[in-house]
C-alpha cells in the first residue's frame, strides 16, 4: 500500500474528495518522510513545519465546507528563490542568509489562494547559477537515486524533494535549463513555460530576459494541474503577456496521431552518454508507435547557444545582483572602514565563487569597449536562434531532444572546470534564449539505475501542445515507476 | 584674447504625478524618511518595474511644447553604478533611444528673442537622499525620493553667456510650470540644473575642452557659477595652460568652483537595454490627444494680450504670470469688455489683497463676474472710482456681489444734475469770496469747490458731473 | 592569445565592487580567459543586419495608471536593515 507521500496530486485529490483522507494526514505523512530521508538528501534550506500543519488544518476545514480549490490541502515545496512573506528567502546565498521578504511573489499568492500547503524552501545553486546544486551556501543536495551524485541544478532541491517524496510537487525556476535538467536527472516531470506565461514578480532575478517559473511533478497530469494555477497575465510584470490561459488538463489523454516531430540533428553530438542516446532513440520509437512521425530537422545555430547564453545571462545577472550591497537588507560585513570597504567586503564574503565568476564575465561583457563585441553580438545571435525554431515549427508540431547529455554525475566531478559545467546545459539553453516552452519527462534508466529524461519543445504559448504530447508519450512509453531506495 | 563661452545646460525636472514612475508610492515631498517606499522602489529581491503612463504623457507635453520630434519607439536602459541612494545599483533611464529630440525654445534676451536648441528629452527615475552625519563617520539613507519621475532636458551648446543661461533656465522653468507638469522648486530639488561650459577664441568654430558644473541650487547661483567658471577658464587659457576636462562643484559661500577630487574612477555605466521593461510606442493618435491638451504657452499668451487687449507689455507680463491668473483676467475682460481697466483692477487691488493674505488667484473670493460687474457699475456712473475701492475691498472680504454691497452701504453715486446744481448753488452762496477769486482767474480755487461739494454729498457725488456743473455755474 | 589580463580582471572586479585575493585573481584570469576564448565562436556567425534581441516576446506599452497605492509601513521597509537610525538606513561614511 503506497504511503500518502508517494501519491500524486490528482490521486490525493480523489481521496480528499472521497473523504478517505485529510490534508492533516497527507501533510503528516510528508513530514514523516522528510524526517526519514532529509538528512541524506538535504533538499531543503528551510522547513515550514508549523505553518504547514496550520495550513493543512485550514484546508481540512475548507474541504468540510465543500470548498475544494485547485490545490486545497496538497503539500508543495518552493525553491528558495521565491519571495515568501515572513519566511526567510535566501536564494542559496550567504548574502541573503537572513532576508525575510515583506511580500509574497505572484505565483506564491496564486498557490496560497489555490489552497496549497507549503512544506518549505528548497535548496538551489546560489542565485540559480549552476547545474548541480553544489554552489549553495547551505550545502549540497544529493540525488535520491544515488547519494554520491548531484541532482542537477539550479533547482536541484525542488527536483530531489519530489523524487524522494519529500513533497507531492514543487516549483523551481529555469534560466538555462534549471528545471528541465534536474527533472531529467531525478526522474520527475519538469516544465519551463513560455517566457511571459508565468509571472516573474517575486522571483529573485538571475537573468531577467531568460528566467521562468515552472513545476516539478510526478506525472504529466499533475503538471497540467499546476500550470492551470500559475499561468496568466500579471500587471505587476511589464514582460508578462496577456495571453489567455487554456485549461491545460483538457490536453491530457488526447492522442498525437499525425503529429510531426522534429529531431534536430545538431543535438545528437559526440559528447552524449551512449545510454542516454539509446534511451532517446527508444523514445523516438515510442512516439512513432503512438502515431507521430519523426523527421530530422536542423537548428543551425545550436553550436552558438552556450556562448550566447553565457554572455547574456551573466551580463543581466551582474546588473541584477548589484542591489546586494549590504545597505538595506541581507548580509553586511563587519568592521568597515568606509562605504567602499563595506561594499567590497560584503559582496566578496557574501557571494560564492561561481556567482563572482559570472558577475565578472557579465560586468566585462557590458563594459565600455566590449559591449558591441560581446553583449550586442550575443543578442543578435539570440535573434537567429529564435528564428531557427520559428522556421522548424512551421512544419513540426514539436521537437524531441535529450534533456541532458549525461545522467547525474558525481558530486565534485565538474566543479574544477567551469566550461565543462556550462556545456552540460547544451540542450536546454536554446529554449530560454528563444523564449519557447519545454518539458522534460522520464524516459528510462541507466543500467545502474539512474534516471534519464527526454525533452519536448514547442512554439510560444504552446504549453497545451507540450502537455498533450508528453501525456501521450507517458501513456505509450509505460516507463517503469521506480522509487529511489532511501 | 577674446573668448566666446559655449554653454549647454542639463535640467532635471521632477514630474508632478501622484505616484512614482515604476511603483505606486506617493511622490509627495517632505514625508518622514522611508515612509513612501515599497519593495519595488526599495530594490528588494524579486521586484519588477511597471511604467506610470502619466510620466510618458507629461514628457510628451514638454516635448511638444519645445518643438521636439517625438520618436515612434523608445526604450529604457540601465545605468549601472553603486551608491547608497541607488537601491538597485542601477538607475532606470533612457540612453540610446530617447523619446524626444531636436527641439528648441525661444527666449527673450537683450530686448530681442533668441532660439536655443534642445538636443533631447528623456524619462528616468530619481535617486534617494543621502544625509551625512556631522559627528559620526556614517551617512543616513532616505529612499522616499527613489523612483520619483524625472525628465532630463539637454540643451544644445547654443548658450553664449551666464545671462543667457539664466534666461534659458527661466524660460524652461516657465514652460514646465505653465504646463503644470513640474512645480519648478529649485530649493526643494524639483528643478535641478547642471552646466557644461567651455571657451573658444571668438570667431572660431572648434569647441574647447569643457568642464561640467554641479551643485547650483538657484537661478542666481547658476549665473554666478557660470560667470566665475568663464573667468577661471579664461585665466587658465591666457596663462598658456589647458582647461582640464572634469566635474567642478559650485561653492555658494566662497563663490568659486572646486574640482571634484576624483573619488570616482571615470564612470563606466555599462548601459544596456533594461530587460524588465518593454518598448514605449507613441503613435500619431496619442500625440494628437496630448497636443490638444497643450494650451498656449506664456510667451505666446503675453504677445496675444498685448495685441488683442492693447495693454502694455509690462502689464501683459504680470497678468500671464500663471495660467490661472491669465484665465481669471481674460474672464473679467470677456464679461466687462474693458481690458485696460480690468487689467488695472486685477494687477492693482486684487493682487494686493491676495498677496497680503498670501493667497493665490485660485483662492480669490472675488469671482471674475463680480469684478466685471463692478467695472460696469463704474462705467455707467453708478459709483465713482473712489467708491469702487471700498466696494472691491468689501467684495474681497465677504465674497458678496457689488450690487448687494452698494445697497448695504448706500454707496450709490449722486448723478442727478438737478440735486447737485442745488447743492452747488448753496455752496456758492456761502462762499462769495472764493467765487470772486475764481472768476478773477485764480483757477486753483476750483479744487476748493470740488472739495466742498464732496463734503456736502459725503463723497457720493459723481466727480465728472460735479466738474461739468461747477465749470458751468462758476463761469457765471 | 590572452583575452583578459590580470590588470583588467582587477579593474572589472572593482567595477563590480568585489575584492579578490591574489590567488583568486590568478585563477579567475585563467578561467575567464578560457571562457572568453570560447565566446569567440560567436564571431563565426554572420549577424549583418540582424536586430539585437532584447525580448523574447513582442509586448509594447505596458503601463500602470497614476494612482497612489499604500507604501510599506516604515518598520517593514527597515525590518531587514543591517543598520538603521530613526527611520533611515545607516551606512558607513562615503569618502568624498
Amino acid at each position: 500500500m503506497t504511503e500518502l507521500y508517494g501519491l500524486t496530486i490528482h490521486e490525493l485529490q480523489d481521496k480528499l474528495r472521497a473523504k478517505e483522507t485529510t490534508s492533516a494526514e497527507i501533510t503528516a505523512s510528508v513530514f514523516k518522510r522528510i524526517d526519514a530521508v532529509e538528512k541524506e538528501v538535504h533538499a531543503y534550506i528551510t522547513l515550514m513545519r508549523e505553518s504547514a500543519i496550520e495550513e493543512a488544518a485550514r484546508a481540512d476545514e475548507a474541504i468540510l465546507r465543500g470548498e475544494m480549490k485547485a490545490l486545497t490541502g496538497i503539500p508543495i515545496a518552493l525553491k528558495d528563490i521565491f519571495c515568501t512573506r515572513g519566511v526567510r528567502t535566501t536564494c542559496g546565498s550567504r548574502i541573503l542568509h537572513n532576508f525575510i521578504p515583506p511580500y509574497d511573489g505572484t505565483v506564491v499568492e496564486k498557490l496560497r489562494a489555490a489552497g496549497a500547503v507549503f512544506t518549505g524552501k528548497t535548496n538551489m545553486d546560489e542565485f540559480a547559477m549552476g547545474s548541480s546544486t553544489e554552489t549553495s551556501f547551505f550545502g549540497v543536495t544529493r540525488n535520491p537515486w544515488d547519494l554520491t551524485r548531484i541532482p542537477g541544478g539550479s533547482s536541484g532541491g525542488s527536483a530531489a524533494a519530489v523524487a524522494a517524496d519529500e513533497c507531492i510537487a514543487s516549483f523551481g525556476s529555469d534560466t538555462g535549463g534549471s528545471i528541465r535538467q534536474p527533472a531529467a536527472l531525478c526522474g520527475v516531470v519538469g516544465l519551463k513555460p513560455t517566457y511571459g506565461r508565468v509571472s516573474r514578480y517575486g522571483l529573485i532575478a538571475f537573468a531577467s530576459s531568460l528566467d521562468q517559473i515552472g513545476p516539478f511533478t510526478k506525472d504529466v497530469e499533475d503538471c497540467a494541474i499546476l500550470m492551470n494555477v500559475i499561468a496568466g497575465y500579471d500587471p505587476r510584470e511589464s514582460t508578462s503577456v496577456p495571453e489567455d490561459v487554456p485549461d491545460y488538463r483538457a490536453f491530457l489523454g488526447r492522442g498525437i496521431e499525425g503529429w510531426r516531430v522534429g529531431i534536430p540533428k545538431e543535438y545528437f553530438i559526440d559528447g552524449i552518454d551512449p545510454e542516454v542516446e539509446a534511451a532517446i532513440r527508444e523514445a523516438i520509437r515510442v512516439v512513432e508507435r503512438a502515431g507521430a512521425s519523426c523527421k530530422e530537422v536542423s537548428l543551425p545555430h545550436t553550436d552558438y547557444c552556450v556562448a550566447a547564453y553565457y554572455i547574456v545571462a551573466p551580463a543581466e545577472a551582474s546588473s541584477n545582483l548589484a542591489r546586494y550591497d549590504g545597505v538595506r537588507y541581507g548580509y553586511r560585513s563587519e568592521d568597515n572602514r568606509d562605504l567602499l570597504d563595506m561594499y567590497k567586503k560584503t559582496r566578496s564574503a557574501g557571494f560564492g565563487e561561481e556567482v563572482k565568476r559570472r558577475i565578472m564575465i557579465g560586468t566585462y561583457a557590458l563594459s565600455s569597449g566590449y559591449y558591441d563585441a560581446y553583449y550586442r553580438k550575443a543578442s543578435q545571435v539570440r535573434a537567429l536562434i529564435k528564428q531557427d525554431f520559428e522556421q522548424v515549427f512551421k512544419d513540426c508540431d514539436c521537437i524531441l531532444t535529450p534533456t541532458s547529455p549525461t545522467p547525474a554525475f558525481k558530486v565534485g566531478e565538474k566543479t574544477d572546470d567551469p566550461m565543462q559545467m556550462y556545456l552540460s546545459d547544451i540542450f536546454t539553453i536554446s529554449a530560454n534564449l528563444a523564449g519557447i516552452p519545454g518539458i522534460s519527462v522520464p524516459c528510462g534508466y541507466t543500467k545502474s539505475g539512474l534516471p534519464i529524461g527526454v525533452q519536448f519543445l514547442a512554439g510560444h504559448f504552446q504549453e497545451g501542445r507540450l502537455i498533450q504530447f508528453a501525456s501521450a508519450y507517458e501513456k505509450h512509453a509505460k516507463i517503469e515507476k521506480r522509487r529511489p531506495t532511501l | 584674447m577674446e573668448y566666446e563661452p559655449v554653454i549647454g545646460l542639463e535640467i532635471h525636472a521632477q514630474l508632478l504625478t501622484d505616484a512614482k514612475i515604476f511603483c505606486g508610492c506617493s511622490t509627495k515631498f517632505g514625508a518622514t524618511p522611508n515612509t513612501h517606499t515599497c519593495p519595488v522602489c526599495l530594490g528588494m529581491p524579486g521586484v519588477l518595474p511597471v511604467l506610470n503612463k502619466k510620466v510618458v504623457e507629461f514628457m510628451m507635453k514638454m516635448a511638444l511644447a519645445t518643438h521636439c520630434r517625438i520618436n515612434r519607439e523608445c526604450n529604457f536602459a540601465r545605468k549601472n553604478y553603486f551608491y547608497p541612494d541607488l537601491p538597485k545599483g542601477y538607475q532606470i533611464s533612457q540612453y540610446a533611444s530617447p523619446p524626444a529630440e531636436h527641439g528648441w525654445i525661444e527666449m527673450e534676451i537683450n530686448g530681442g528673442k533668441k532660439r536655443i536648441g534642445i538636443t533631447r528629452i528623456h524619462m528616468e527615475e530619481d535617486a534617494g537622499k543621502l544625509l551625512h552625519d556631522e559627528h559620526n563617520p556614517v551617512s543616513h539613507v532616505d529612499l522616499n525620493r527613489t523612483g520619483v519621475p524625472l525628465i532630463e532636458i539637454v540643451s544644445e551648446p547654443d548658450i553664449r553667456g551666464a545671462e543667457e543661461a539664466a534666461a534659458y533656465l527661466r524660460r524652461l522653468h516657465e514652460i514646465l510650470v505653465y504646463l503644470e507638469i513640474c512645480d519648478g522648486n529649485m530649493e526643494e530639488g524639483s528643478f535641478r540644473c547642471d552646466a557644461n561650459v567651455s571657451l573658444r577664441p571668438r570667431g572660431t568654430e572648434t569647441f574647447g575642452t569643457r568642464t561640467e558644473l554641479k551643485n547650483m541650487n538657484s537661478f542666481r547661483n547658476v549665473q554666478r557659477a557660470l560667470e566665475y567658471e568663464i573667468k577661471r577658464q579664461a585665466y587658465v587659457l591666457d596663462a598658456g595652460g589647458a582647461v582640464v576636462q572634469e566635474t567642478r562643484l559650485w561653492d555658494d559661500t566662497a563663490g568659486v568652483t572646486h574640482s571634484m577630487r576624483s573619488k570616482e574612477e571615470a564612470h563606466d555605466y555599462r548601459y544596456f537595454p533594461d530587460p524588465d521593461l518593454v518598448p514605449v510606442v507613441i503613435d500619431d493618435a496619442w500625440i494628437e490627444t496630448v497636443l490638444n491638451t497643450l494650451l498656449e504657452l506664456p510667451l505666446e499668451k503675453r504677445d496675444r494680450f498685448v495685441r488683442e487687449y492693447r495693454i502694455p507689455s509690462y502689464d501683459a507680463g504680470v497678468l500671464t504670470a500663471s495660467r490661472a491668473l491669465a484665465d481669471y483676467y481674460e474672464e473679467v475682460v470677456r464679461l466687462s469688455g474693458q481690458p485696460k481697466i480690468a487689467g488695472n483692477w486685477v494687477m492693482g487691488d486684487v493682487l494686493r489683497f491676495l498677496n497680503e493674505d498670501k493667497k493665490g488667484i485660485r483662492d480669490c473670493p472675488i469671482a471674475p463676474a463680480a469684478l466685471a460687474e463692478m467695472i460696469r457699475l463704474i462705467q455707467d456712473g453708478t459709483i465713482s472710482g473712489k467708491m469702487a475701492k471700498e466696494v472691491s475691498e468689501e467684495m474681497y472680504r465677504t465674497g458678496k456681489a457689488p450690487g448687494a454691497i452698494i445697497k448695504e452701504k448706500g454707496l450709490v453715486q449722486i448723478t442727478d444734475e438737478g440735486a447737485l446744481a442745488g447743492t452747488i448753488s448753496e455752496i456758492m452762496g456761502k462762499n462769495p469770496a472764493q467765487v470772486a477769486q475764481y472768476r478773477a482767474g485764480k483757477e486753483k480755487v476750483f479744487g476748493f469747490f470740488v472739495g466742498q461739494v464732496m463734503k456736502a454729498t459725503q463723497g457720493k457725488a459723481n466727480p465728472r458731473v460735479i466738474n461739468d456743473l461747477l465749470k458751468k455755474m462758476l463761469a457765471g | 592569445m590572452e583575452k583578459i589580463s590580470r590588470d583588467e580582471v582587477v579593474y572589472v572586479a572593482n567595477l563590480a565592487r568585489l575584492s579578490l585575493d591574489r590567488e583568486v585573481v590568478v585563477k579567475f584570469t585563467a578561467q575567464l580567459n578560457d571562457i572568453l576564448l570560447y565566446m569567440d565562436k560567436l564571431n563565426e556567425v554572420d549577424t549583418t543586419g540582424v536586430e539585437p534581441m532584447s525580448h523574447a516576446i513582442a509586448r509594447k506599452n505596458a503601463f500602470r495608471t497614476d494612482t497612489v497605492a499604500p507604501s510599506l509601513p516604515v518598520e517593514a521597509s527597515l525590518a531587514n536593515a543591517p543598520d538603521a537610525r530613526g527611520s533611515c538606513f545607516e551606512v558607513p561614511r562615503v569618502i568624498e
